[in-house]
Order: C-alpha cells, then structure tokens, then sequence
C-alpha cells in the first residue's frame, strides 16, 4: 500500500512542448525506454494521461503502443527479456520505485485485452474474481451487488441477468469483452486501459463498447490502443500518435484529426502512410 | 539361390520398371497431357511388378515345407499307418536330417532326407521362376498402361490405403486375440473355481495341494486386490503432490534455461529399467525404512508395503509432472493475463485459474500413472515380497496381482492345472481396471481439450 493518492499534478514539465497542461494529470510517463533484450521498442517517451479522458493511442503496427500500455500498469514484468527505464507516476508517485508492489499497482491500473479473456468459470464467478482475491466484500450479499453494478455499467446485466451462472466461455464475443470489462470495473481501478478491445468484434457489438467508454470516462481515467481512426476520433479526448518507438505527436483529438502539426500523423490519420 | 537373392532380383526388376515406365511417361508427357505424374507411372509400375512376385513368394513360403514333407513321408518305405505323434516325430526327424543333424541313420529315413531337401529344391527354383516371370508380366503390363488417361496416381494411392489399413488390422487383430484368450483361459479357471470365491475368497495360497472339491478355497484374490490398491496408494500419495508441484514449478515458476535442463532430467527418471528401481527399493530403501522404524519402535519387515510403494511413487513423478507441465503450459497465457491485470499475485493466479483450467488434464495424468501404478511388477515383487496377506498395514510385506501372475507362471507347470489358469482371470482382472482407468482418464482429458477450442 505504498502509492499514495494525493494528487500531484504540479510535477508535470510545462516547459515540454508536447504536452497540454491540464488540471491533473493521472499518469505521467517521463523519459520512457523499453528493451526487450536488445529491441529498443520504446525510445524516450513523455506523455501525459489526464483523468477522466479518454487517451487514445494510434499508430502503424508494431510500432510499440500495446508495449507502452502495459508499462502503465507494469504488465510488461511477465516477460523476461523486457526492461523498461524512465519513470512513470500514478498520481505523482513513480510506479517502477522499488517500494511499489506491482500487484497492488495493477488493483489501480485495470486491463481489458485485445482478445477476450474469461475465465473458464461462470459469469457470476468472472466478476466476482477481483472483489475476491482483494476481500473487497464482507458478506455474500455485499458480493452479488458488486458483481450486479459491475455487470450493470457494464451494460451486460440485461443480456445475462438470468444465467449468472453460465459458463463465461458461452457468451458472444461481443459480450464476452463487455463481462471482461466488468470484471476489470469490479475492482474499482482509477484507471483502465484497453487494447484493441473492440479488435475481435463486429460493428454492433463495437459500438456498445464505445458507448461504455463514453459511460465509464465520468468515473475513470481510461486509455485505449486502436487501429480504428474513426473509433479514436469518437471515444477520445486525447491522440497520441507512436511511430516505430517514438512518440510523434500528441494532443486534443481535434487538432490531431483536423490539424495535425506533423507530417508523418498527418500521413497516417489520411491513410496516405509510407 | 537363396530366398535372399530372389527378393533382391525382384526389387531391381521393379526398380527397372520404375525407371522404364517413368522415362516412358516423360516422354508421352511432352507431347500429350498426362492425368498422373510420370513418378506415378513409375510407381504403378513398381508396385505391379512386387506385389504379384511377393504374392508367389509368399503363398510359396507358406505351402513347400508341409507339401515337402508329405511327398517325402509317401516315399518312405515304412507302413503308412502310423498313429499322428509317430508321424509327427518322423517328420522332424527328416527335417532335422535334411537341415544337417544326422541323429539315427536310418538309410529309409535318410533317403527320405535326401527326397524331401530335393524336392525343397526343386519347388523353390519352380516358386523363383513363376516369382520373376509374373513380375516380368507385370512389368510388360505397367509399361503398355502408361498412356495419357491412366490413372497411376490413383491406382497407387488405393494401393498404399490399403495397405496401411491392413497394417493397423493387424494391430487390432492382436489386441483382439489377446483379449480373446484371456477371456478364453479365465473362463477355463472359473470352471475349476467359482467366479465368487475367486473374487471375494479371503485366502490366497495357490502353492497348497487340496482335492479338487475344495480347490476355491485357496483362490481368494482379495488379498492380492488389497496389496496391489495398498501399494498403488502409497505410490500415489507420493507422486501426485511431488509430480504437482513440480509441475507448478516448472511450469510457471521456473525461468526458461531452467526448465529446458530440468525437465527432460525428470524424464529420464521414468526411463529407468524397473529393475534398477526394484533393488533400489530392495537394497537401500527397505533397510533404511527397517532401521528408522526400529529407532522409533515400530516393527517394519524388511520387505514392506511401503518400500515398494515409495520408490514406485517415485518412479511415476514424472508421468504426473510432465503431462500436468503440458497441461499447464497450454491454458492460455491470455487468462494468466488476465488474472494479474486484476492485481492477483502470481500464486493467486495459479491457484484460482491455472489450476482449475488444468484440472481436468490433471487429473487424467494422475489416473494414467495409476494405471501405471497397479500394473507394475519389478519394483514389487523385489521389495515387498510374494506372500499374501490381507492386511492394511503399510508396514507389512504384502504381494501384488502383478507379482502373483508372474510367480504362477513361472517355473514348470502344467498348462491346464487351476494354478496356471488362474493367472489368466488375475490377468483379465488387471486388464479390465488398467482398461476402465485408462478410459476414464482419456475421456477426462478430452473433455478438457474441448474447453478452449
Ligand atoms: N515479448 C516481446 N519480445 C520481444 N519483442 C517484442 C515483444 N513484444 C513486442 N515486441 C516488439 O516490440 C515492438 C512493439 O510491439 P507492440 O506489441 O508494442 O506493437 P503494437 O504497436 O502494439 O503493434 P500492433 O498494433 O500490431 O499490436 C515490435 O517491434 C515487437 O516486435
Ligand atoms: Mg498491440
């Protein structure tokens, strides 16, 4: 329980000329570098999330932006060969300190992944997970109503209100991904990030999800990796355009779509790339 | 000629063929299109020129020396008449003079010899010219069915099926005879002993001369049933939480140069002879185990249950680890993903999803290295003894099922006494729990396979 939550915004460099000052700033990466062996996937990047906006995250494939979304809640410490320098503050406090437990970190951090990811267990039991292992209920009772809001905002409960206890597995793709994003609301995260999420699934289903992001934005700070330039200039309030590890562009959602400053965001938002 | 140099000719005739008939598709092919590939052709024609000449060769084989001896009894001046073990020992004997171990020298049977090693002769240079001449034949066939519209391919990939289909009958056909004279030879036991006193009797001591009235008395299995589920047991209360975590362990835990050395080094363990493990477990488990009880008070013979069933357990760690490290490294590093994205801490994650995913693969590996458990000898027979007890006791020797089948069979016995047979219905008796675990285990491992596909 090493993070504290003071707010701490006033740390934000405002001489950097790419960033937007705002009021608070939920995530600042500073100077970040990731390696995974000898790959520099990574080169140097400053950014800043704000809360409650939506950030989005574009650029060419492999160009390192799913690799920067997990340094945001120190995923990328599964993986062996990776190693990540800079620093990167929740709410003014460096995440990758040695004092900070990542397992706690990720409680404030939440994912949803490019594919859906249920567990084998039913629907009741997928939500129920993280209130679980973190004793966030006292009672059973306590336990189903977290569970029934998180399928709620959501926008799952309606679908599934009578088979709780079906197998996660038995859903749709569509809804398998929204009971994914339940089950990440469930444990209260400050923040969500999101990659690909909408990737594996038809237009219907995909713009339940945006609707869900546009519902979730009041109450998290959320950021979201997509390939879609339509799908980043509805949902989001900030673009951050990545190109081969570097971090090119970043700014208001507007300006990049409408008035992006450099060559190569402008090549890729009109699909003019190379 | 040998039978050896006759193959060979054929297989360079239809090397011959192959070459001919593909050359001569070439050449069609340039100006014509051919429906089969000039290889195709090529095979066809090698497959036209074996298979008749192995046919003579084969039907030859199997026909001469009976034909031989027959022909060669007929000229043997002696009364014809004879009773069926006269005539048989004659007809070794003849075979045994022609092949060169002159016992009596009878001058009649030695003429005799002599007939039967000619007209072996003779139907063997008549066989090899019929074999060369109809591959010959075949050859002549091949070559005028290389034409554009032939299908070579097909006729050879017919071929081929069937052949292969005759190869996994004849694996069939031999679990199917196994089991039939298992079937056959129990029922023959059960004739001497009912089927309940051999199930359920309570005494086991074959070696006993009783009258044959009272013969089920000394057939009672159970105590072999006990002894094999009291070893099986041990074995397994040792490998499945050993074989478990180290599978956790190398399947999750462990960094890759780690677990590329430690697994295959576990591996080997299950391909140690099991009459290495046997006095293993003989010569040092067993008075060691004997010493420490001594130490403690409690009386441990020097061959025991226990012994036995823990270098047993040991021996089947890696047939629990490894198909568990497979299991577990299949469920798919999305859901680990997943469960530490929520703040779980890794063994968290094991405990509440990896685990319960693999669970059902899981528990097939277990019931596999049960099966292995209950149907292994060496270990047994070494370190826990041959006699019967009904006994729960670890401490105390016990015997298998396994064991008793060998110790009836081994030795000289007649074949159809109750004693011989007897191994039969403990071999049926085996037979059909191995078959029933390995069932089960099957089943749940499928059923597992199915949830991520
Ligand atoms: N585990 C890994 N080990 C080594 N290199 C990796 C690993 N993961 C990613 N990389 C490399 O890092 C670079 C960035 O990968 P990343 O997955 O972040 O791209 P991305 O922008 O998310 O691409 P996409 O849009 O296709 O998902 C790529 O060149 C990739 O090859
Ligand atoms: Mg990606």
């Amino acid at each position: 329980m090493s993070l504290s939550s003071k707010k701490d915004a006033q740390r934000v460099s405002l001489g950097d000329s790419l960033l937007v000052e705002t009021a608070c700033a939920k995530l600042a990466a500073r100077n970040v570098n990731v390696f995974y062996g000898e790959k520099h996937a990574i080169k140097d990047v400053t950014l800043d999330i704000n809360c409650n906006e939506v950030t989005a995250l574009i650029g060419p494939s492999g160009c390192g932006k799913s690799t920067f979304l997990r340094c945001l809640n120190r995923m990328n410490d599964t993986i062996d060969t990776c190693r990540v320098t800079g620093t990167i503050t929740l709410d003014g406090e460096n995440i990758y300190a040695s004092k900070v437990d990542s397992v706690y970190l990720r409680t404030r951090v939440g994912m949803v992944f490019q594919k859906p990811n249920p567990f084998p267990k039913s629907i009741f039991e997928n939500v129920a997970y993280g209130p679980r292992i973190h004793g966030l209920t006292s009672s059973r009772s306590e336990l189903e109503s977290v569970v029934l809001t998180s399928l709620e905002r959501a926008g799952l409960l309606e679908e599934v209100r009578d088979r709780l206890h079906a197998s996660g597995i038995s859903l749709s793709g569509g809804q398998q991904q929204r009971l994914c994003i339940a089950r990440a609301i469930a444990v209260s995260p400050e923040v969500i990030l999101m990659d690909e999420p909408c990737s594996a699934l038809d237009p219907i289903a995909t713009a339940k999800i945006e609707e869900l992001i546009d519902e979730l934005q009041h109450n998290f700070t959320i950021v979201i990796v997509t390939h879609s330039m339509q799908q980043a200039a509805r949902v989001s309030q900030r673009t951050a355009f990545f190109h081969l590890g570097e971090l090119v562009e970043c700014g208001g959602t507007e300006q990049i779509f409408t008035n992006p400053v450099n060559r190569l965001t402008q090549g890729y938002i009109t699909g003019r790339f190379g | 000629m040998h039978v050896l140099t006759l193959l060979a000719v054929l297989l360079c005739i239809s090397l011959l063929g192959f070459r001919i008939s593909q050359s001569r598709a070439l050449s069609l092919a340039r100006t014509a299109g051919l429906h089969s590939l000039p290889y195709h052709h090529g095979q066809f024609a090698s497959l036209a020129i074996l298979l008749p000449g192995l046919g003579v060769i084969l039907l030859w084989s199997l026909l001469e020396a009976p034909l031989a001896l027959w022909l060669a009894l007929d000229h043997l001046p002696v009364p014809p008449n004879l009773a069926d073990g006269e005539v048989r020992l004659l007809i070794a004997e003849i075979s045994n003079i022609a092949a060169g171990y002159g016992g009596r020298q009878d001058p009649a049977l030695l003429a005799a010899a002599w007939h039967y090693r000619e007209l072996r002769q003779t139907s063997f240079t008549l066989a090899a010219s019929v074999a060369v001449s109809v591959s010959l034949g075949g050859l002549v066939f091949a070559w005028r069915r290389v034409t554009p519209s032939h299908q070579a391919r097909n006729s050879v990939e017919r071929v081929l099926k069937i052949f292969m289909i005759l190869c996994s009958a004849l694996a069939v056909l031999t679990t199917a005879g196994i089991i039939l004279s298992l079937l056959f030879e129990a029922f023959r036991f059960f004739v001497h002993v009912p089927f309940t006193a051999f199930l359920f009797g309570l005494e086991w001591s074959p070696q006993k001369a009783l009258p044959a009235e009272q013969i089920g008395a000394v057939f009672g299995a159970v105590p072999l049933f006990t002894g094999t589920l009291l070893i099986a047991s041990i074995a397994m209360l040792v490998a499945t939480p050993l074989g478990l975590l180290t599978a956790i362990y190398t399947a999750e835990y462990a960094a890759p140069h780690i677990r590329t050395v430690a697994k295959p080094l576990l591996e080997i363990l299950a391909g140690i002879p099991t009459v290495v493990y046997g006095f293993f477990a003989a010569l040092m488990v067993a008075p060691a185990l004997r010493d420490t009880g001594a130490m403690f008070g409690i009386s441990i013979s020097s061959e025991s249950a226990l012994a036995a069933g823990v270098v047993m357990g040991i021996m089947i760690i890696p047939f629990v680890s490894s198909l568990a490290d497979d299991i577990m490294s299949a469920v798919p590093q999305s859901l680990r993903e997943g469960s530490l994205g929520l703040g779980a801490t890794q063994s968290e994650t094991i405990r509440r999803v990896v685990l319960p995913a693999a669970l059902p693969g899981i528990i097939g590996g277990i019931l596999l290295a049960a099966s292995r458990a209950i149907g292994e000898t060496m270990i047994v027979v070494m370190a826990a003894g041959l006699s019967a007890h009904l006994t729960a006791n670890p401490f105390a020797a016990v015997t298998t099922v396994t064991v008793q089948i060998v110790t009836l069979l081994v030795g000289d016995q007649e074949f159809d006494s109750p004693k011989t047979l007897a191994a039969f219905a403990l071999g049926l008796v085996l037979f059909v729990v191995t078959l029933a675990l390995n069932f089960v285990a099957l089943q749940v491992v499928r059923k597992y396979r199915e949830q991520y596909e």
